[in-house]
């Protein structure tokens, strides 16, 4: 791409509904550095869209989910935004990003959809996130929905960015002591069983039931009272993705009355800013730490605790 | 932007739904660290048009076994002018010999045949977009 970036242009074209300024900030973003601070410095202050979080396990059906429910929201003449999030090579940092074969045929509608990798970097998912989701806020796209693959940090970093996080399951996936495993179920604000139409739906259904009535029993449960709702759904049919909807706009209004909306989004920035500490604290280590200061006599323990005093003398 | 990321679109246009090939070209072009983002078989010119767009692509890789490419690469290269889009376009597919060099006039990056080593399609791909 070629000539110097003006970036409060490329922001207000972005704000008029130009798209390929949209696509060009998201790249910024991405990239990092001072350019995509420079971003977070001219959006940060438009209002958040409502940002819902959509993980679990790969081939649970999330892309053609999202591609329904996308098509369901441009008919309401909504005009959503997705970012697709699939992981990078650590080897190679090549990316096949595939998500748009699932989420076919919608430019018809207001819908923008961007994949993204991972790209490895310490943080860089923790980063860039909520950077794309400010960049959407600002071109006034709402909803905004990131998909991840629900493993490991980058669905915790995706969690943290949600104001409503869908994690979906699938018939067959576990029974009752999975469902009861730490990690991702205990993320969820609404559960859809996709693939429902095969054997095992309502087995998958009543062993999720039977976890949220524990999260009661142990005391674990919402002090507000809200109950993650359990959704039926096959995406191929689009079956269940009205509900979906309205499962996710109800948890929204959950928020707004609870004032919890407020709390997570200040979570939110709280858990976004300590990961810019973090990455800028790491830079800093690893420049410290050169090959000299380390030898097979050097105590691990100790050498850290020294550069960590020397940065921060 | 230097140094970043190489981003690529990988399609299938129009009736064509032979994606052997394709799927082995976006692993290539992974296992040389670009980001391929795969669209699949049977779209428009609008769906590429979209993806570029939203994506911020830095080039378009089309693949066609249908004999329609003296037809629809230039309605492709028509309809990224028509968007004011300089994207680069490499095909890669089955294209006799002889029109290669229409392709290429018409304004194709890049045309590259069966049996292409990787080091090729990769290398054409970094030109294209370097250029």
């Amino acid at each position: 791409m070629s000539g110097a970036l003006d970036l409060p242009q490329l922001v207000a074209l972005a704000s008029e509904g130009n798209r390929r300024a949209v696509g060009r900030l998201l790249s910024v973003v991405e990239q990092g550095g001072a350019l995509a601070d420079t971003v977070t410095s001219l959006t940060h202050q438009k209002p958040s869209a409502h940002v819902v979080g959509f993980t679990g396990a790969p081939g649970a059906g999330k892309s053609t989910l999202i591609g329904q429910l996308v098509h369901h929201l441009c008919q309401q003449n909504q005009a959503p935004a997705v970012l697709a999030v699939d992981p990078s090579s650590p080897l190679t940092g090549g990316a096949i990003l595939g998500d748009r074969i699932r989420m076919d045929h919608l430019n018809a509608g207001q819908a923008f959809i961007r994949s993204a990798a991972t790209r490895g970097h310490q943080g860089g998912l923790a980063l860039s996130v909520p950077g794309s989701m400010r960049v959407f806020s600002a071109a006034g796209y709402h909803p905004v929905i990131i998909e991840t693959v629900g493993v490991g940090q980058v669905e915790v970093d995706v969690a943290a960015a949600a104001d409503t996080t869908v994690v979906v399951v699938n018939p067959g996936w576990g029974d009752a002591v999975q469902a009861n495993k730490s990690g991702l179920l205990e993320v969820a604000d609404i559960f859809v069983i996709n693939k429902a139409d095969r054997p095992g739906a309502q087995d998958t259904r009543r062993d999720l039931e039977l976890m949220l009535e524990l999260s009661h029993v142990s005391g674990q449960e919402d002090p507000t009272g809200y109950r993650p709702p359990i959704i039926m759904a096959t995406a191929t049919t689009g079956d269940g993705i009205a509900e979906t909807w309205t499962a996710i706009t109800l948890h929204l209004q959950h928020l707004k009355n609870t004032g919890q909306l407020e709390a997570r989004r200040q979570a939110r920035i709280r858990y976004e800013v300590l990961s810019r500490i973090e990455q800028k604290l790491q830079i800093a280590a690893k420049n410290a730490l050169t090959a000299e200061t380390i030898t097979t006599n050097t105590s691990p323990a100790k050498l850290a605790q020294q550069i960590v005093n020397q940065l921060l003398a | 932007m230097e140094n970043s990321t190489i981003r690529i679109v990988l399609a299938k246009l129009g009736l064509d739904g032979h994606d052997r090939g394709i799927k082995v070209v976006a692993r290539i072009l992974r296992d040389a660290g670009m980001e391929v983002i795969y669209l699949g078989i049977r779209q428009t010119t609008d769906d590429i048009i979209a993806a570029i767009e939203q994506e911020d692509a830095d080039a378009i890789g089309l693949s066609m076994h249908n004999a329609g490419h003296l037809t629809l690469a230039p309605a492709l290269l028509a309809a990224l002018e028509k968007a004011g889009l300089t994207t680069p376009v490499i095909i890669g597919g089955i294209i006799p010999d002889q029109d290669v060099a229409q392709l290429t006039t018409d304004g194709v990056a890049a045309v590259l045949g069966p049996g292409a080593p990787a080091e090729e399609v990769v290398a054409a791909v970094r030109q294209a977009v370097n250029q």
